[in-house]
């Protein structure tokens, strides 16, 4: 079936409430996407029907309730396309899940067996200017633990990762390098493969945030040939709660937990405990199941409209909406101002108009956008602003949408400008 | 929320500028919205006797530093700190303050960001230079009890 974004929006109940007596323009997709009823109802059905914990009981209820979870993972590896189901960790979302890694690799300095990962003084980590606080304060703290250096690929006018420091930046101290797919300060789009080939070249791990990318973008693991891809749930439709980490497998296999407990473990014994395989590793104790589960009802959702006809929704959204707003005087897009390579997330200012002004007064129209720093603070510091305003599209956005933004920017405008 | 008062300060401030002469200089910082305000305040007498600001911010913080500073300054110090408490009270009252009008009168201009209070988001907006001159005050040496002389610079609300 075709793509008919007026009856996308008929499954997202709250699409169809208003905001200070003005129907609802939800343009914060980016900082957390609205779920379909089909999700919420997913949700719900767990608890009132088949709910129990899941893994050891051995009852009906156990049993619907495991097969419900672990249905879940086989959804999440297929809209991967993971080459097994036991490569998808369940987290709490996609800062547990670096987290997870993080901790993990600092952890394999004191564990037999799992030298590959070792990191030490000389040894460099590498993110880009434009990650996210979560791709960011992870690694550093890494470094910290280790006695390794932290570093990063900077970042150009446009909003793009310096091609040729790439190659610099990467090089054989390298042993981790975390970047993000698409940016969600600045919508750029990464050359992933391009990133994931000098990682592997110089013998690094390769680890790709595809946050701002699940909702966006046909995911394929084999494809980007990265060693791990993480993302949120609540980006993704889904619920909040709930996030996946992608690792090959004979990496996670090397890898030692992160977090010790209840279902993550082969043998407990008072002298000492040996841990499951993966992914059980590295999901101790009760997860978030109901999350989870309807997390495999949003991936579904997704799946049956088509990634390639969501993005090739939001790219004709992206194109519009650049052209509307920088028709309009002294806006400044922060980020590439042409929709090649760029996703549906678009950052901007207004000369003397500050953006928590600016979302305040759009929301006073029914429009819900985001300003501040977009836990990207490093990116403002690159180009000297406090924080921008941002809009972000998704799968139920319409153009009439992006035109009620462009009239709403001007009228903010009109105010502090007469 | 924005009256047309708070956007005819956040176009013409008052009282920006830092004054060469001054007792104590605070900086604070709101990280929610990343308003930054600089005061310098000089006592004299038991009164503010002058007080300049540096900022950059959302209208709403720097709108309400330039309202403050045209409020407090050439008052008696104990004064400009009972306004402080009610100004406080107002960004406290989520749209539901009941003022009399001796309080409207000494609010003045301030009572333009009433309808702040309804928006939890912002209050800190509001209150940033006056906490900023609370702390200066406290910085400059007034009051010797310990409560009003520990202020730190750069404390944020």
């Amino acid at each position: 079936m075709a793509f008919d974004v007026e009856t996308v929006r008929k499954d997202f109940p709250i699409l169809s409430r208003e905001v200070h007596g003005v129907p609802l323009v939800y343009l914060d997709s980016a900082n957390s996407a609205q779920k379909p009823q089909v999700v919420i109802d997913a949700e719900a059905d767990l608890y009132a029907n088949h709910y129990a914990n899941v893994a050891r009981a051995v009852h009906t209820l156990g049993s619907e309730v495991t097969h419900a979870y672990e249905g879940a993972r086989d959804k999440v590896a297929a809209f991967l396309n993971a080459p097994s189901r036991d490569e998808i960790i369940f987290t709490r979302n996609i800062t547990e899940a670096l987290n997870l890694l993080a901790y993990s690799l600092s952890n394999a300095s004191t564990t037999i067996g799992a030298d590959r990962f070792r990191i030490g003084p000389g040894d460099e980590i590498v993110v880009t200017e434009m990650e996210h606080h979560s791709n960011i304060v992870p690694w550093q703290l890494l470094a910290q633990r280790t006695g390794a250096t932290f570093r990063w690929i900077p970042i150009d006018d446009e909003g793009r990762l310096v091609e040729s420091a790439i190659d610099e930046v990467i090089n054989e101290r390298t042993k981790v390098v975390s970047f993000v797919y698409q940016s969600n300060a600045l919508g750029t789009i990464n050359p992933v493969r391009r990133i994931v080939e000098r990682a592997r070249a110089v013998g690094a791990i390769s680890i790709v945030d595809a946050a701002q990318a699940a909702p966006h973008l046909p995911l394929d693991v084999q494809d980007l040939g990265a060693d791990f891809v993480a993302f949120t749930g609540h980006k993704l439709y889904g619920p909040t709660g709930v996030g996946v980490l992608w690792g090959r497998y004979d990496l996670l296999a090397q890898l030692p937990p992160f977090l010790g407990g209840g279902e993550m473990i082969e043998t407990v014994d008072m002298s000492g405990s040996t841990f499951a395989a993966p992914p059980h590793r590295f999901e101790a104790g009760t997860p978030m199941i109901a999350q989870a589960v309807a997390l495999g009802t949003a991936v579904d959702y997704v799946t049956a409209i088509g990634m390639h006809e969501i993005r090739e929704h939001e790219k004709a959204l992206t194109a519009y909406a650049l052209d509307g707003l920088q028709s309009i005087d002294g806006l400044r897009i922060i980020g590439p101002a042409t929709p090649v390579d760029r996703g549906a997330t678009i950052s901007f200012t207004l000369p003397g108009i500050h953006p928590h002004d600016v979302a305040q007064l759009l929301d006073e129209e029914g429009i819900a956008v985001r300003a501040g720093h977009h836990c990207a603070r490093p990116v403002c510091v690159r180009y000297g602003i406090p924080a921008t305003t941002r809009a972000s599209f998704g799968v139920y956005t319409t153009t009439d949408e992006i035109d009620a933004l462009v009239r709403g920017v001007d009228k903010v405008k009109e105010m502090f400008t007469r | 929320m924005y009256q047309e008062i708070i956007l005819d300060h956040y176009k013409h401030p008052q009282h920006r500028g830092l004054p060469d002469a001054f007792d104590a200089e605070v900086h604070h910082v709101n990280p929610t919205c990343g308003d930054e305000v600089t005061v310098r305040v000089k006592l004299a007498d038991g009164t503010i006797a002058d007080l300049g600001w540096d900022g950059e911010g959302c209208s709403i913080s720097q709108a309400s530093t330039s309202v403050m500073s045209g409020l407090v300054i050439g008052k008696q110090i104990d004064d400009a700190m009972a306004l402080q408490d009610k100004f406080l009270a107002l960004m406290q009252s989520r749209g539901n303050a009941e003022l009399s009008e001796a309080d409207e009168d000494e609010l003045d201009d301030a009572i333009a960001f009433e309808g702040v209070s309804k928006y939890p988001a912002r209050i800190k907006c509001a209150l940033l230079g006056w906490m900023a001159m609370k702390s200066a005050v406290a910085e400059a040496g007034w009051g010797t009890s310990a409560d009003n002389g520990t202020a730190k610079a750069g404390e944020t609300v």
